[in-house]
Parts: C-alpha cells; structure tokens; sequence
C-alpha cells in the first residue's frame, strides 16, 4: 500500500545551519505516527517543512503528489491539515469563526455545517462558547478549537504539533484521548511530541529524532520497552 | 449652548472624513504592521480622480446626487487602483525585508506621488467640481443643519457600516481579520494573504476616496500636496484611536474632527494645526497603545 505522506532525504537549513540532515519517514493510510525527540531536535522544522512555512531540500509528498512546489494555501486542499504549535487559534475570532476559518478552500456549504455538528458533538464545550472569543478560552479548550478546526478541512492527514504543551496532566489524557477517537475514526495523524511517553502509547509507529537525524524507529510499543529510549526520553 | 452645538456638528462633520482616512491607516497596519506613508497622497489622488472623472463625464456643474454617486464612483475606483499598484510594485517585494526599509519606502512612494502629481496636475489648485448645493435644511435652536454637512455624515455612515458588515460578517472579512493576527496560520488553512493584502490595499484606498470627494464638496480646492496635512491628522486620529484597532480608527477621528472644531470655535484658528501634534506628544507620552489599543502583552 502506498503511504499518504512521504519523506525522502529532506533537509532544513537555517542560514548557516543544518537544522534537518536528510531524514526519511512515513505514514500509511490509518496510522497514528509520532516523531519524539527533545528540545531542538527537530521536530518542528521538520512539520514546518511539510506544511511550508520553511524552504527545504528533498521530497515531500502527500499521496504520491509532490509538495514542493505547492503553496502553503494550497497544501490545505490537497488534505493536509495542521494544528499548530501554540495551537494558534485566531484570539480576536470567535469560536465558531475559527471553526469557519478550518473549512475556508470549502464551499459545499451543507457539508460544512455536518462538519461542524460532528465538531461540537466531539466536543460539546466548544459549542457552549462558540460565540465567545477564541482568546478567552482554556490553554486545553484552545487546544481542541486548533484540532476542531483542522478537522474542518477534512484532511487526509492531520499534523498535530505539541498538542500536550503548556496543558495539565488531566487535559493532556484528554488530548490523547481525542488522537485515539480521531484516529479510530479513520483519520490518519503525524504526532510531533515532547511528551514521548503519551506519544508512544497511542502510536502505531515512531521515530526518534536527535539533532536533525533519525536516531531509531519502531513501533510505538516496542520504542516505549527500549532500554536506550526509556534513558533518554521516558525518564526511568 | 448655541454656539456648543453648531461647532459640535462641525466637528463631528470633520471628525468623519478623518475616521475614514484613518481607517486606511489602522487596517493596513493592522495586517501588515506598517505606517503606509503613501495613504495620504492615495487619498490626494481620490480627489483628482473625481475631477478627471466628472470632466470626462461633463459633470464638472450639474450637482445633485447623481454627481455625488458619480464622483464617489470615480475617487474610489482610481484609489482602489493605486493602493492596489501601491502594493503590488512597492510593498510585496518587501515583505521579507526589515521593516525600516518598507517604513522608507512607503515615505519614498509618498513623495513620488506628490511630486509626480505636481508634474502631471500642475502645481496651481484646481477647482472641484460642484457636488451637492449647500443650503440650509432646518434651523433649531439657532443652530444650522446644512446640506453638506448631513450628507457628508451620511455618506460615512453608509461606508462604516458597509466596512462593518464586510469585515465581521464575510468571509473575505474573517480572513482579513485571521490573516492580521497570524498570517502564517491563515495560510496553513488555505488563505492566500497575499490576495488578502492587497484586498486590504484596496479598500483602505478606495475609504481615502471617499474622504477626498466629502472633502472637495466642502472645501473645493485641490492640489497635489492636499493630502499632507490631512493625513497627517487622519494618522493621528488612527495612533490616538490605537493603530491596528477599527473601531479606534472611527473613535479617533470622531476625537480629533471635534477637538478641532472646538479649539478653533473657542480659541483660535492658529492652534488648528498645533492641536494635533499636541494630541501625537500626549497620546505617545501617556496611552502610547491608543485608547481602545491594547498593550503588547502576550499571554503564554
């Protein structure tokens, strides 16, 4: 089976420096697969790459298209969708318009609104305060509007970026609860972490990234049982 | 109390025209977080295009609503258009580049504009074209509400709740207001800024041009350095409002429109001027955010 995004030899620069050194990786129809590493590592320059906030050099693609000569506003409509780092809903938007903002490249209106029903059903405080002000909610409420509003775009991939960052213990099990959900739901996710040990639980696959390389890979479980990743990231 | 109100509908008159050229101001800073300097001669070249406009159409003495529509029409499509080319030529080239350098280009547009507009316009005033005739509607209390007067609130009410309506209940207006606090995320989700930018360029311009026939109603003289000292007002109103914050923009020029017609009515015309900077020094001094702008503080 072909995979629905695939990295080849990809390589950030920043300046002078070498931020991404030609790493390789995958994620196939249904998987929830997460790149672990630490502070640094590269973990986020590397979703940066895909989604086309940085230059890079080597192959991207979604569903065997190539993104690299496609826009960022394009990308979106190809069924690439994002959370962001910082979750980055739009503070000064409602709840409801930044659901709206998810569905922008749309215009099947009907389809639309049964999006945004399925959104408030997944998440019944979102459709409490869909009037109020993105900005006024919870770190963790915001969190489920940047993944609410990803989901908007229907995407064939979800990238979430830090979604367990700045939230407590209690909102993180709920966050991953949610990766779970989606995931059995059919949506396929790239998990970007931290957070190694959540990660790693609700993974199919990982890969471990260390100074801009692939370091190791594996199953979500086995990674979890392994002697070096336990030193290094689950802290034991 | 007389005297209070008539220089009150004045002020509220002026302060209008100010609101809509500030709205140029604090939207294209809101999106873009630069002062376009060139705003002021856009709106100069507003007033120029009515003029050509009405001349080409034989409207240059038939006033009456259908020149008002017609000159509005002319203004706001040949301001439009520059803020467009603006842009276009001069801005997106830039907009990877330190923002000092986009801060001394917009001042270098500006010049060319005003210097440009001395060679092709000529330098000697020109006269407007006649719009509406000014005559007095009613009389209370002593106090005259006249033509010109009601029909310039008019017009801005009708544009600020058109601007109203586009900006919180479209789409084009959400993007607009996604792509000014993170234009990164906006283009994750599939908007193009650069469309929305020069969207913004636009109908800020196309505002200026509004400003310039409601001017050139009242005061019907125009020249090629008009916008200077207008926009320099127009830029205080958008600062004293908080740069960046719409509803500032229309507060601050409603402020500055009334101060004005106060201090020159119960002090004197000499300070017309002065008032305005004495507002930049004590707004910068004291609330350098603006009155409805909020400070830089980001919640982590």
């Amino acid at each position: 089976m072909k995979p629905i995004l695939e990295v080849n030899q990809l390589n950030v620069y920043y300046g002078s420096i070498h931020a991404i050194k030609g790493i390789s990786f995958h994620v196939n129809q249904g998987e929830v697969v997460s790149l672990i590493g630490a502070n640094g590592a590269g973990k986020t320059s590397t979703l940066r790459a895909i989604s086309g906030l940085v230059d890079s050099k080597g192959e991207i693609s979604l569903s065997g298209q190539s993104l690299q000569t496609v826009k960022i506003y394009d990308r979106v409509k190809l069924g690439l969708a994002q959370s962001p780092e910082g979750r980055g809903v739009f503070p000064n938007l409602s709840v409801l318009e930044n659901l709206q903002m998810g569905a922008y490249f749309r215009s099947d209106k009907s389809e639309i609104t049964k999006d945004l029903e399925k959104c408030y059903v997944l998440f019944p405080r979102l459709k409490e305060r869909r009037s109020q002000l993105a900005g006024t909610l919870s770190g963790g409420e915001q969190q489920m509007l940047a993944i609410s509003r990803a989901m908007m775009a229907r995407p064939k991939l979800l990238l979430l970026d830090e979604p367990s960052l700045g939230l407590a213990p209690m909102v993180v099990m709920q966050i991953f609860e949610i990766v779970k959900k989606l995931n059995s739901e059919g949506v396929t996710i790239l998990l970007v972490e931290q957070n190694a040990r959540m990660a790693l639980k609700v993974s199919n696959r990982a890969y471990v990234l260390e100074t801009g390389k692939i370091v190791m890979e594996g199953k979500g479980q086995d990674l979890l049982n392994d002697d070096s990743v336990r030193q290094a990231y689950l802290g034991v | 109390m007389q005297d209070f109100l008539q220089h009150f509908i004045n002020g509220v008159s002026l302060g209008s025209i100010y609101a809509l050229i500030a709205l140029g101001y604090t939207m294209v800073y809101g999106i873009l977080q630069l002062i376009n300097f060139a705003h002021s001669d856009v709106y100069m070249i507003g007033a120029f295009s009515a003029y050509y406009g009405a001349m080409l159409l034989g409207f240059q003495n038939r006033p009456g609503i259908a020149a008002l529509v017609i000159l509005l029409f002319f203004a706001m499509a040949g301001c439009a258009l520059l803020g467009f080319t603006i842009e276009r030529l001069a801005y997106r080239p830039l907009r990877k580049a330190p923002k000092l350098n986009i801060l001394i280009t917009a001042i270098g547009v500006s010049l060319l504009l005003q210097y440009s507009g001395q060679v092709i316009f000529g330098a000697d005033p020109k006269v407007f074209p006649s719009v509406l005739q000014d005559s007095v509607i009613t009389e209370f209390l002593g106090v005259q509400l006249k033509v010109l007067d009601v029909a310039v609130l008019l017009v801005t009410f009708v544009m600020m709740l058109a601007l109203h309506y586009l900006i919180y209940h479209t789409k084009v207006g959400r993007a607009m207001r996604a792509v000014s606090t993170n234009m990164n995320v906006a283009s994750m989700l599939g908007v193009n800024s650069d469309r929305i930018i020069s969207f913004t360029f636009a109908l800020g311009s196309a505002l200026a041009g509004v400003g310039s026939v409601l001017v050139g109603m009242k005061y019907p003289k125009i020249e090629p350095l008009m916008g200077m000292m207008i926009g320099l007002k127009a830029f205080v109103a958008a600062v004293l409002g908080g740069i960046g914050n719409i509803p500032g923009a229309v507060l601050g020029g409603l402020l500055m429109g009334l101060s004005e017609e106060m201090v020159v009515g119960y002090l004197s015309s000499t300070y017309r001027d002065a008032l305005a900077f004495g507002i930049l020094i004590l707004i910068l001094i004291f609330r350098p955010a603006g009155l409805l702008g909020r400070g830089g503080v980001e919640k982590v």
